[in-house]
């Protein structure tokens, strides 16, 4: 069982969890990530690892309620357990290197491109940071990235914070105007990072997106995180998650992520429905 | 001694009707009854020359065992299979005894041989159901080992280590222990409660199983050392599904017999509250013809579809899977389509409206059919296109049951552990020693994809040789 030492809403369907897995927290790098279960007959579920403490022996996870078990997880409270972490898995972010980077994210994919902007940072890598959100309302890390980011590029859909649009706007505009990028890395949405990629491409600017595909083991066990990657078949959970967007097949990646919308709407209706009737 | 029974034919195994089976996850042989199991051991002749154990991966005493159930005397019988297996009531239900002990026991010359497999299932529940003594750790002998993957390869070579009074640690990477028993053997050929019972046995004797430990990523091998393990056994199993290459793989629908088998019998999808989501297909193909395709196909039927296929291309004769699995899954209404091969799955496509939820969607495959030529370098014969023979079958499911690649997991993060170009962890010998000094493997991580009872007996000579060579040191 592992701990939940402190939860935080982050907006209203964005939530933060640190959570104590002191082996894990010991190896988990910017671009890993975990798979928990809540309960007993939970599902796994693959998050990225926003932060890890080496110290405190916790790993922080940020994640978007979009099912019955991102629910479930959300009704635990600070000081509860959930059932299963295991972790770090996949690849860490390569960052070696790298003197000049573009961070772009998208909704709560930014949770997930913090980490990779504070490890650029950390390692002395001028950082230019575009983040996305459909409105103000759902502004996650602001300051974080601002802490981190060497120039921060906030956008939203409606223009109800920030300037209005989407990220490649800002991003193509600066690549034109001559910032030389050794890299981009996107994380977000499929669609954002497909678009991001069909931008950088146009400019020749080498580009790492995190795919966050369905998974059950996340250990090279089952296959359903495969994508199409330069024509080959690449598994997320071993060979990823990172990969050069540029040889991504994305629509593919889309249409597989979809596979269970239906029974997601369906299990998190059930899971509402149980947990109102829990409060009562 | 009794009277010797000298039937031609085994006892048959007594199983659920198919129309009720194919519907339901319950356990489709039930097991001998006392009476049975005492007929059918009456069989055995206690032959001199014992072929049968010279057949079993783990050498059982089986004419021994046999005898004991002859005289009643089945904790007895247990006793002497327990000398050699961990996992008798799992043998019992999965290894091929056809083609192993029993393919050489010597009233299979002139009729059926003696049912040994199911005289082993009826020991191992008959001690579950009646006994009540518990295993117990024996005295340590104060040295530690670290085993990674609780599989049938893992669990036995743990098991022999802590009867020799080892104290042994598996790793295992998902939440629950059994490995492919667990993940990959559906409830209704191996109920999950006789896995969690030998697993049980397993902790009784002292063995520690750490759950949600990928090695290889939390720890490596290295630290297991420095953790004072002073040596390690590799039984992380199978590893990545293949695939065939050919367009289409990636619809939504298609599956990896893994991934299928995995969501059904690991996360309990076929159960309505469970929170895991599976394809209820209607038209659902398998692609392969082993067990695991056997098992995928008759998971799919008890899901509800109308018609499953198994897609296999060479011939009902060279099916890899055990002839029982092919029975059960005639029996129970699954078509088989032979010396056919898929070339194309076919995706719903809406040229009117781009955002249609069914986009993607597999609704077809294309196969040609095949014929036998000459015999290829693994002895079968190898299956050649026949010209102009595509047609297009309806499906709505696809499922890929042609084997795995090992995991690369724990040889790319361990200096200097050899493996052959397929990925396999090279060993040397029957003691499973890799390239590593204290390091030893078995199981599919080392052969490839292979049978339980395989696995078992490498887990058993690994634990031997760990033994060796640690009380050498």
């Amino acid at each position: 069982m592992f701990k939940i030492v402190t939860k935080q809403e982050l907006n209203p369907t964005v939530t933060r969890m640190s959570i104590e897995a002191p082996m894990v927290a010991r190896k988990g790098k910017a671009g890993q990530f975990i798979i928990l279960r809540v309960n007993e007959d939970g599902e796994r579920i693959p998050l990225t690892i926003a932060h890890c403490d080496r110290e405190a022996g916790t790993v922080d996870i940020i994640f978007q309620i979009v099912g019955g078990a991102t629910m479930e997880l959300n009704a635990k409270k600070q000081g509860e357990y959930i059932q299963d972490f295991v972790g770090p898995l996949g690849k860490p972010t390569e960052i070696e290197g790298l003197k000049k980077v573009a961070v772009v994210g998208g909704g709560v994919g930014c949770a997930i491109a913090l980490p990779v902007a504070q490890a650029l940072h950390a390692q002395g890598t001028e950082v230019h940071s575009f983040v996305g959100f459909r409105n103000k309302d759902l502004v996650i890390l602001e300051d974080d990235f601002k802490a981190c980011s060497d120039k921060l590029f906030m956008m939203t859909d409606d223009g109800s914070y920030g300037r209005q649009g989407v990220v490649t706007v800002p991003l193509e505009e600066a690549i034109v105007a001559g910032e030389n990028y050794d890299e981009v890395i996107a994380i977000g949405p499929v669609i954002m990072m497909k678009f991001v990629c069909l931008t950088t491409k146009k400019h020749n600017v080498k580009t790492v997106v995190s795919m966050n595909p369905i998974m059950i083991d996340g250990t090279g066990m089952c296959g359903g995180c495969r994508l199409t990657v330069g024509g080959e078949t690449k598994f997320a959970c071993v060979d990823g998650p990172d990969f050069d967007g540029h040889l991504v097949d994305f629509d593919e990646a889309m249409k597989r992520g979809a596979m269970y919308r239906d029974f997601e709407g369906h299990k998190r209706e059930e899971t509402c429905n149980l947990l109102k009737k829990e409060a009562e | 001694m009794a009277d010797r029974n000298m039937s031609p034919t085994k006892c048959p195994m007594p199983s659920l009707a198919p129309d009720y089976r194919n519907k339901v996850f319950e356990e489709v042989a039930t097991g001998y009854t006392y009476e049975m199991a005492i007929n059918e051991a009456r069989r055995c002749l206690n032959c001199k020359n014992h072929p049968c154990v010279s057949a079993c991966p783990v050498r059982i005493d089986i004419p021994a065992f046999i005898e004991r159930v002859a005289n009643e005397d089945i904790e007895g019988a247990f006793k002497i299979l327990n000398k050699q297996s961990t996992l008798p009531a799992v043998c019992g239900r999965v290894c091929p005894q056809e083609t192993q002990c029993e393919s050489k026991c010597v009233r299979g010359i002139k009729g059926e041989p003696v049912g040994i497999g199911r005289l082993e299932r009826f020991v191992a529940d008959w001690h579950r159901e009646h006994s009540t003594e518990k295993m117990t750790p024996p005295a340590s002998n104060g040295h530690k080992v670290a085993v990674i993957g609780a599989g049938p390869a893992g669990l036995t070579c743990a098991g022999d280590l802590a009867k020799l009074g080892y104290k042994v640690t598996i790793y295992e990477a998902l939440h629950v222990a059994g490995g492919v028993l667990s993940y990959g053997i559906p409830e209704f050929r191996l109920p999950k409660a006789i896995v969690n019972k030998e697993v049980e046995n397993l902790k009784d004797l002292g063995v520690d199983i750490e759950t949600d430990m990928v090695i290889g990523k939390v720890l490596t091998i290295d630290e297991l050392f420095e953790m004072g393990n002073e040596a390690v056994f590799i039984g992380s199993g199978a590893g990545l599904p293949r695939f065939m290459g050919i367009p289409g793989e990636s619809l939504k629908g298609v599956y990896s017999a893994n991934e299928f088998l995995t969501r059904i019998n690991l996360m309990k999808a076929y159960l309505p509250e469970s929170k895991t989501p599976i394809r209820h297909g209607k038209k659902v193909a398998v692609v392969g013809g082993g067990n695991v395709a056997m098992d995928a196909a008759r998971c799919a039927k008890r899901l509800g579809a109308d018609e499953v296929y198994i897609v296999y291309r060479r011939g009902m004769a060279e099916l890899p899977a055990r002839r029982e699995e092919v029975e059960h899954a005639q029996e129970e209404g699954i078509i088989f389509k032979t010396l056919t091969n898929p070339v194309e799955v076919l995706g719903f496509n809406n040229p009117d409206d781009p955002r249609d939820p069914r986009n993607g969607e597999v609704c077809g495959m294309t196969c040609v059919e095949m014929e036998l030529g000459e015999p290829d370098a693994s002895g079968r014969r190898r299956p050649i296109v026949k010209e102009g023979s595509e047609f297009t079958l309806d499906i709505d499911t696809m499922i890929m049951a042609l084997g795995t690649s090992p995991n690369p997991l724990i040889r790319s993060t361990t200096p200097g552990l050899e493996a052959n170009k397929h990925g396999c962890i090279i060993t040397q010998g029957e003691d499973g020693l890799t390239s590593r000094e204290g390091v030893y493997a078995g199981g599919d991580a080392v052969t490839g994809a292979a049978t339980v009872i395989l696995a078992m007996g490498a887990g058993k000579n690994a634990a031997a040789a760990i033994d060796e060579y640690i009380k050498n040191k």
